[in-house]
């Protein structure tokens, strides 16, 4: 009984010592109220204004140079893709260009051949019918010459027949002449 | 025979008290009309009056002021620190995670659009009750927050910034009719009407409240277990509460921060809810 009532009485004085705990005291109102607010201009005017003013340009920075370098790589790779394609097709066309060049040096080669072959053939045709002609030229000639050897010593022969002496004498001389020429 | 050695008992508690009683503690937690840095003399500060209102210069106004100043001063650091590098270091480094903190994750998923202009507000009320919990952990230090005058004051900036975003944003009659949520019966309204005022003020209270005895149970405990050495007049307990005044120091520390963010988040959402009426 008497430590209830000794627990009351702490109880009881206790919370009447810590009623100042709850008291409003206007003075400290009216300098808390003048502070922040000095504080919170003060601060918005020389902190926070080039605070968040800089995060905000970082933070853009960060963004715009992230977003270019995306766009400096979508490029590239497009670029890139281009160039590859370019280069196939230069390669094709690099390709087609020697399969023609090919085509073509093969065509003049055959058309050269052909040519030089069908020249060689005309000139070894030409040949023969000149070897052909002179021979025939020649063998006239021969001809004309033996028959007029023929008739010349037929005519001397014919002349000599008077004595069989000058006869022999004749051929012998005129084989000397022969010999002679 | 009874009631004599009760009233002993009462006497002798009562002398306790005197010694060694509660008076002490909230010696340390209430405000005083000096400045004290012990163990040196307190220096007595200046009684001031303005308009029959007592308003002089106490314990608490000194802390409110050192607060400020400090403030100013860290945040001009760290305002210079942007001048130099866009990416700054060290304490600006820590101060911008704090910003980010609030900017990234209290104000802009509580307001959403428009959460700008309530920035520079939060901001403040964030790093002036850090800084006041803080200031409060330090020996010697008076705890601002811990003064239900600066809480309440605090508390009644916030529902006048709310009312205010709320009143801007909607107009005066649109935020009023919008307190009452749509699709009620009529004959609710009036109910409705009372319910909704007086939610509106209970914000506001319970913000205040809230960071007050947060910020005066712990000290309050610290200093409690400290006393039990002397109220037991032994050694024995020293140990055991000299532990637990270092895990409730070490609490504190987290309940600073914990306040600090809380005060702020809560502000927001009611800002929030103020300026989005339609969810």
């Amino acid at each position: 009984m008497a430590i209830i009532n000794n627990l009351a009485f702490l109880a009881f004085s206790g919370g009447e010592s810590s009623g100042g705990l709850l008291d409003v005291n206007p003075g400290l109102i009216f300098w808390t109220v003048i502070t922040f607010v000095l504080l919170l201009v003060i601060l918005k005017k020389m902190a926070w204004g080039p605070i968040l003013n800089s995060l905000d340009e970082r933070e853009k920075l960060i963004k715009d140079s992230i977003e270019k370098a995306e766009k400096n790589q979508a490029d590239a790779e497009k670029l890139l893709e281009e160039n590859k394609v370019n280069l196939a097709r230069a390669e094709e066309e690099a390709q087609k260009i020697i399969e023609q060049g090919r085509e073509y040096s093969d065509k003049l080669k055959a058309q050269m051949l052909e040519e030089s072959k069908s020249e060689a053939r005309k000139m070894i045709t030409e040949a023969t019918s000149e070897i052909e002609r002179k021979n025939q030229e020649a063998f006239n000639n021969l001809k004309d010459q033996v028959a007029d050897i023929a008739i010349d010593a037929a005519e001397k022969i014919i002349r000599a027949n008077l004595d069989k002496e000058k006869q022999t004498k004749l051929i012998n001389e005129y084989l000397e002449d022969l010999n002679k020429n | 025979m009874e009631l004599k050695t009760s009233t002993a008992i009462q006497d002798t508690l009562q002398q306790a008290k005197g010694d060694v009683g509660s008076d002490w503690i909230m010696h340390h937690i209430l405000d005083a009309p000096y400045f004290q840095f012990e163990p040196f003399n307190a220096i007595p500060l200046p009684h001031l009056s303005l308009f029959g209102f007592d308003i002089s210069i106490t314990k608490h106004v000194v802390f409110l002021w050192l607060v400020a100043i400090l403030l100013i001063v860290a945040f001009k650091i760290v305002s210079n620190a942007y001048k130099k590098s866009l990416v700054p270091h060290g304490f600006a480094n820590f101060m911008e995670v704090l910003i980010v903190f609030v900017r990234d994750d209290i104000a802009k998923p509580t307001i959403g659009k428009g959460y700008e202009k309530f920035l520079p507000y939060l901001l403040t009320v964030f790093f002036f009750i850090l800084f006041s919990n803080f200031i409060g952990l330090v020996p010697n230090g008076a705890t601002i927050t811990s003064n239900i005058s600066v809480t309440v004051t605090l508390a009644v900036i916030s529902f006048l910034v709310t009312q205010a975003g709320g009143i801007m944003k909607n107009g005066a009659w649109g935020y009023f009719k919008g307190l009452i949520p749509s699709g009620v019966p009529a004959w609710l309204l009036p109910i409705m009407f009372v319910v909704e005022i007086l939610g509106l003020f209970t914000k506001p209270f319970a913000l205040a409240i809230r960071l007050f005895a947060n910020m005066t149970a712990g000290h309050i405990i610290i200093f409690a277990l400290i006393g039990l050495i002397f109220f037991m007049q032994t050694y024995l307990v020293a140990p055991v509460s000299i532990a637990f005044a270092i895990f409730i120091y070490l609490l504190e520390i987290l309940v600073a921060t914990i306040q600090a963010y809380i005060f702020t988040m809560l502000s927001s959402l009611f800002i929030g809810m103020a300026v989005h009426q339609d969810h």
